[in-house]
Parts: structure tokens; sequence; C-alpha cells
């Protein structure tokens, strides 16, 4: 834990985003999610770590209501945004879903030309009335991507013949067009080289400005790189949720000190 | 006979495989490290008996007849065949087959009695010689693949060859045929060509193939444009696709992304099952039913519909290729990656977005594959045309008259009694040539289209 940023930790400054009380998930006869309660600041980055199968994707996948297209899944218990029931049937998902972004463990661009990718959020939900506007929000996303300048002289070509790490940073852009309030992150690094790993990384901290971002991740060392608070998952529940800072230097479970310490992974 | 060396072949080849498989066990037993598993000695006696003696045997099978025919004519009695041209041999030939197998008209000759008696000994003789043959050669070949093996011997190398030489002659019989198909079609072509001029063949606009039967007939000298009946072949190809596109899309989009998996799982298989119909049954369909219909509703609005219509036809054939277009689509969409779609809703795109704007454009290559390969499938139908479009050959584009097609064309000229000198029954040929180049072409462009943007998503 040597090479652990020094962030400010000003977790506290950040209001409530997201509330879930009591969630549960079920796949089928698999009880994936048990009562989880958590509380998700805004303009932070929380992340979620624990071994594989705990639970932490399912959980994140509840947060923009992902689950809903997988036919065996069920979710209960209440969580709101900004103070609204995400279940309530008057909420769309489809408007949730513009609301709270995604970006996937594997980079997953289109197969459509760069400018297309990023464009389309905004088309389908009429973010611009002119091509002079949707030109700027393209060029904005690209921006806050991070790979605007590898990219500018490039942007009708398509986007799968990126490389890997431009590739994600490409979906992180499409994903920040739509202006999302919360940005959520499925293990956005693990298909990527340290180096694009580091940009990537970066981009997150830059992120922070403007969005509530939650990542999960299974490299440690990345939790307490980029995240403010920090959410540890084992077996479906959610065991500790602290300031990231003290869950790694100062875990009150015995659970969370055998993890991070390497005893159960 | 031939039975008989048949199944003594497999005995020997199994006992071939037997022998070695237990040799080379006993080498292990001893402590040698063999090169190949037992497994493999055994399959090496058993291919290498198999293969040859069977081609050997598939030889002297294609052989034996015309030679005992041959043995059978030149020793028949000096001076019997005397004044007999080249049919008449041949009568005699076939008399004497049918009294070798005992239908006997009349009173037939003594000579040809004899005859049939050496003709029936020479097969006795030959079935024998065969399967002493296959014995010898077989057991022979059994007893060197035994002495091969060794602890070194490669026998896995050895099998490995004679099974990748199996699958090249396989691969190469679609091959041959092909190329078969085509030199026959040209041959005839040609001869086709030589009596009417390929301008007139390719842009002429009449279609009328008839000619005189004897010769001072006063009839019309045939007319051979085959632009009419292409035409026909167009309409009804265009009429079957303006139906059958949009619904095998629609239908293939709604089960793979909206229908409960319950409705999915009972509407795939029954929509396949109109993919088993017999073409013959969907004529009957089109001359009973849809046919009066269309008339009958064409009547109600007073616009004048021909009884027999290439809409009838071309929406009957659309149906047919319903399931053709909807199976390719639905396999096009499966194969897009999840991570797509999913990365299409997490935008906030709806459903219909998500297929309309992602998935589709992914699955564009299976898509257009499967619909020009349905095209070549409209070009080359013949029953349901033959039932349920016309005849008569007229330049129309009016899918309510009555046009012909290819198909039906090459169906009428070939039945009945046909002799194959004059340009009716040749210009058969030449449309079925321009057919096998129309739907090559169609292919290798969707061979292309697929190749080209296989690797859209990856």
């Amino acid at each position: 834990m040597n090479d652990m940023k020094e962030v400010e930790r000003d977790a506290a400054a950040g209001d409530i985003k997201i509330q879930a009380r009591g969630v549960q998930v079920f796949y089928g006869d698999t009880h994936a999610i048990k009562d989880v309660s958590v509380d998700i600041l805004d303009k932070t980055v929380t992340a979620f770590i624990g071994p594989s199968g705990c639970g932490k994707s399912t959980f994140l996948r509840c947060l923009n209501r992902m689950n809903d297209t997988i036919d065996i899944a069920r979710v209960r218990g209440d969580i709101h945004i900004d103070g609204d029931d995400i279940h309530d049937p008057s909420i769309d998902p489809v408007q949730l879903r513009a609301k709270v972004g995604m970006v996937f463990q594997k980079p997953n661009p289109f197969p459509k030309s760069i400018y297309d990718n990023i464009a389309y959020g905004p088309r389908i939900h009429g973010l611009a009335a002119t091509k002079t506007e949707l030109d700027e929000i393209v060029e904005r996303s690209l921006r806050r991507g991070a790979i605007w300048d590898e990219v500018k002289d490039r942007l009708h070509e398509p986007g799968t013949g990126l490389s890997g790490g431009q590739q994600q940073r490409l979906c992180i852009a499409r994903a920040v067009a739509t202006e999302p309030e919360v940005l959520l992150m499925d293990e956005p690094c693990s298909a990527l080289d340290p180096i694009a790993t580091a940009q990537v990384e970066d981009l997150i901290d830059e992120l922070r400005r403007n969005y509530s971002v939650v990542i999960v991740t299974h490299s440690m060392q990345q939790a307490a790189r980029v995240s403010q608070k920090t959410a540890f998952f084992h077996l479906g529940n959610l065991v500790e949720y602290r300031e990231t800072g003290q869950i790694f230097t100062n875990p009150e479970d015995p659970r969370t000190e055998s993890y991070i310490t390497g005893r159960i992974g | 006979m031939t039975a008989i060396a048949f199944l003594a072949l497999l005995c020997v080849s199994i006992l071939g495989y037997l022998l070695n498989r237990q040799a080379a066990t006993r080498l292990r037993a001893n402590g040698t490290r063999l090169h190949s598993v037992p497994g493999y000695h055994g399959l090496y006696a058993l291919l290498s008996t198999i293969v040859p003696v069977a081609v050997l045997v598939v030889f002297w099978l294609m052989l034996q007849g015309p030679l005992i025919d041959r043995f059978t004519m030149s020793g028949l009695p000096a001076g019997s065949l005397d004044e007999v041209d080249a049919g008449g041999r041949q009568l005699v030939l076939t008399e004497i087959k049918s009294i070798a197998r005992g239908r006997i008209f009349g009173n037939p000759e003594a000579w040809k009695v004899d005859a049939a008696d050496r003709y029936v000994w020479m097969h006795a003789v030959a079935g024998w010689m065969l399967l002493g043959i296959v014995t010898v050669a077989s057991l022979g070949i059994v007893g060197f693949a035994r002495s091969c093996v060794a602890a070194d011997f490669r026998a896995r190398h050895g099998v490995e060859r004679i099974t990748s030489g199996l699958m090249l002659f396989c691969s190469t019989i679609a091959i041959f045929t092909t190329l078969g198909i085509i030199a026959a079609l040209l041959f005839e072509s040609i001869r086709f060509f030589e009596r009417v001029p390929i301008t007139e063949f390719l842009f002429g606009l009449n279609w009328e193939p008839q000619i005189p039967l004897r010769e001072d007939q006063i009839a019309a000298e045939g007319a051979f444009g085959w632009i009419p009946v292409f035409l026909g072949t167009l309409v009804i190809t265009v009429v079957a696709l303006f139906l059958a596109v949009p619904v095998g899309l629609l239908s293939a989009i709604y089960l793979n992304e909206f229908a409960p998996s319950r409705l999915r799982a009972v509407a795939k298989p029954v929509l396949e099952i109109l993919a088993g119909v017999p073409t013959v049954v969907y004529g009957f369909f089109a001359i009973l039913v849809v046919a009066p219909a269309i008339r009958s509703f064409g009547a109600t609005l007073g616009i004048p519909v021909s009884p027999n219509t290439a809409l009838a036809a071309g929406s009957v054939m659309g149906i047919m290729l319903i399931p053709f277009i909807s199976s390719f689509t639905d396999d096009a969409l499966s194969a897009v990656p999840k991570s797509l779609r999913d990365g299409a809703l997490a935008l906030g795109a709806t459903r219909a977005e998500t297929v309309l704007n992602v998935l589709f454009p992914a699955a564009i290559p299976g898509i257009v594959g499967g619909i020009l390969l349905a095209i070549s499938r409209a070009i080359g139908e013949t029953m349901i045309v033959v039932m349920a479009a016309g005849l008569i050959a007229s330049l129309t584009i009016n899918p309510l008259d009555s046009v012909t097609t290819v198909t039906v064309q090459i169906v009428t000229l070939l039945i009945g009694d046909t002799s194959f000198d004059n340009p009716k029954t040749l210009a058969a040929f030449a449309l079925g040539m321009m057919l096998f180049i129309v739907t090559l072409a169609i292919n290798v462009f969707a061979l292309r289209i697929v190749r080209k943007y296989r690797e859209a998503y990856e």
C-alpha cells in the first residue's frame, strides 16, 4: 500500500446522491445481494471492492436498473436518487439510465464512427438542436474523456479501430455525453494495460468535479488511489463502508482486514 | 457376391485392427515407449486396408459390366452378327441378357441361349475372382500393417494422412460436381447459340419457343429472346421480397428482442415449420387460395386481374422465404455481443432504439447474406411458379398480369418427348446457364458483403 496517493479527503463536503435501503437481489434461486444499505455522496468517487462473485457489480447494476434487462433477476428494497424512488412506476428506466451513466468492464464502442459513438446518446435524448451544438457536445465529451487530442483528426473513422485504452476512454466520453449526474464504472480498467489504466484513473479524478462516480474494482491499489469512500462487499453482504483512508489503514471488520491483507480473495 | 466381398473386406480389416492393437498393447506391456497409442496402430491397419481395397472394388465393378458384354458379343458364333448394324447388336445383347435373367420371349435361337449361359457363367466367375482378389489383397495389407508395428512406428501420422486424404476427396466431390454441371450447361448452351445468335437470345423481346414440326410446315419461326422470361422472374422475385423481407426482419427482431421467452419457445419452431413445407404444397395454396382471393378482391375494386398472377405466385413465394430471412436475422442479432446491447441500454436508449441503431447495423452482414440467399432461392424456385404463374411470356412488370419465369420455361421445354438437337430444347440449357450466372453473381456478391463487414464489431 506504499503507492497510495494522498488525494484530499473532502468526502464530507458532498451531499447524499444515492440512498439505498435494504436492497436484495435474486438471480433465480440465488440470493446475490443480501440487505444492502448505503449512502453514496455527490461529487465523490466511491469504490466497491470485494472478492469475485461478492455482488459488487450486481449492486452497481441496481443503481441504473440494468438488472431489469436480465429476465431472471429480481430486485427488492428501496433505492432513491436525489430523493426519487427509482422503482417508482412514474420513473422511466430509460430516463433513469440517461441520468445514471455506465461504463463497462470491456470497452464496447458501437460499430460506428468515433463521432457517432459520442453523438448517439445526445441524439436519442434530443440534447442538441443543431449540428453545431452536437459538434460542441462531441468535442466537450471527448475532451472530458481525455481523448480529444488523439482522435480529433479522425472523428469519422470507426471507434472499433482504436486501441483498448482509447476505446475505454471513448466509452467514458460517450457516457459523459448524455450529461449524467452519476457515473457507474464496472471494473473499467480490468482490460487495460498499466499506462491506459493510469490515464483512466486520472480521468476519474477529473470527473469527480462534476459527477458522483461509483467504481467497482478488483484492485485495492486502484480503490486507494482514486476513491474517497470505499465499500467492502463479501458474499452479497456490505461488510464495511467508510472513508477510503480509514478502511485501508484501520479496518473495523475482521473480514475486511483479511481481504485487504490478502487472506481471503 | 459383391456384398460378400465387401463383408470379407470389412471382417479382414477389423481383424487387422484387433491384431495391430493387440500387438502394440503387448509391446507396451513389455515396457517399451510407443510413439503412437495402440488404438492408432489398430486404426492404421483398418484404414490402410479398407480404403485402397474399396477403391479397387469400385473400379472392378465399373469395368466388369462392359468387359463381360464385350466378351459375350465377341464369343458369338461367326456369322451370326452379319448384316446387323450397331442398334441391332445392342438389341441382340439386350435379348441375351434377358434370357440370362430367365425372361424368355418366344423361341430364341440356340446360339443366343448358349451366349446367355456363357454370360451367366462369366458373371459367376467374375464374382468369385472379385471375392478372391479382395480377400488376398486385404489379408496381404493386414499382414504388412502388422509387420509395421514397432515402438517408433508413427501410426498416428499415418492415420492422420489417410483421414485428411479422405476429407480432401470428399471436398473435391462438390467441386468436381459443380464443374461438371457448368460444363454440361456450357456445352449445350453453345450448341444452342450455334442455332440462335447470342445477341437475339440476350436482347430479344419475344419468347415464343416453337419450331416447325415438318420441313414444309408454315409455322412461325420461334423467337428466343430471354428478356420477357427473365422479367417475369424479376417481377415475382420482387413481389416475394417485398413480402418476405419486412415480415421476416420484423418477426426476427420481435422474437429476438421483445418476445417473452415462452412465446419465443413456441413461435420460433412454428416459424421454422414454414421452411419445411414442400414447395408443391405452397403451389396448391397459391392456386387454390391466394389467386382466387386476389382475383375477387380485384373484381370488387374493378381492376382486371388475370387468373394466374405474378402477385399470387410471388406472395406465396414470399411466405416461403419468411423463415429463411427471419432465421438468418435471428442468428445475426444473437451473434451481436451482449456488451453492445448493454452499452446502448445504459446510455438510456429504449429497446427499439437499441435494435435499430446498434444491433441492426452490427448484424447487417448476416442479414444481407440471408436476404441475398433468399433472392437466389426465389430466382431458382420452380414448383410454386409452375403451378401458380402463367406460361405465356409477356413483357410486363404489372404484378396483376400473368407472367412466366425462367424456371417454368425450362420445365415446359423439357417435359414430354424431346429430342436434344433442336433449338427448342437446347434453349432450356441456355436459360439454365443464365439462371446459373445470375444466382452465382448474387452469391459472390453476398459473400463479398459478408466478408467486408464481418469484423465490424471485434
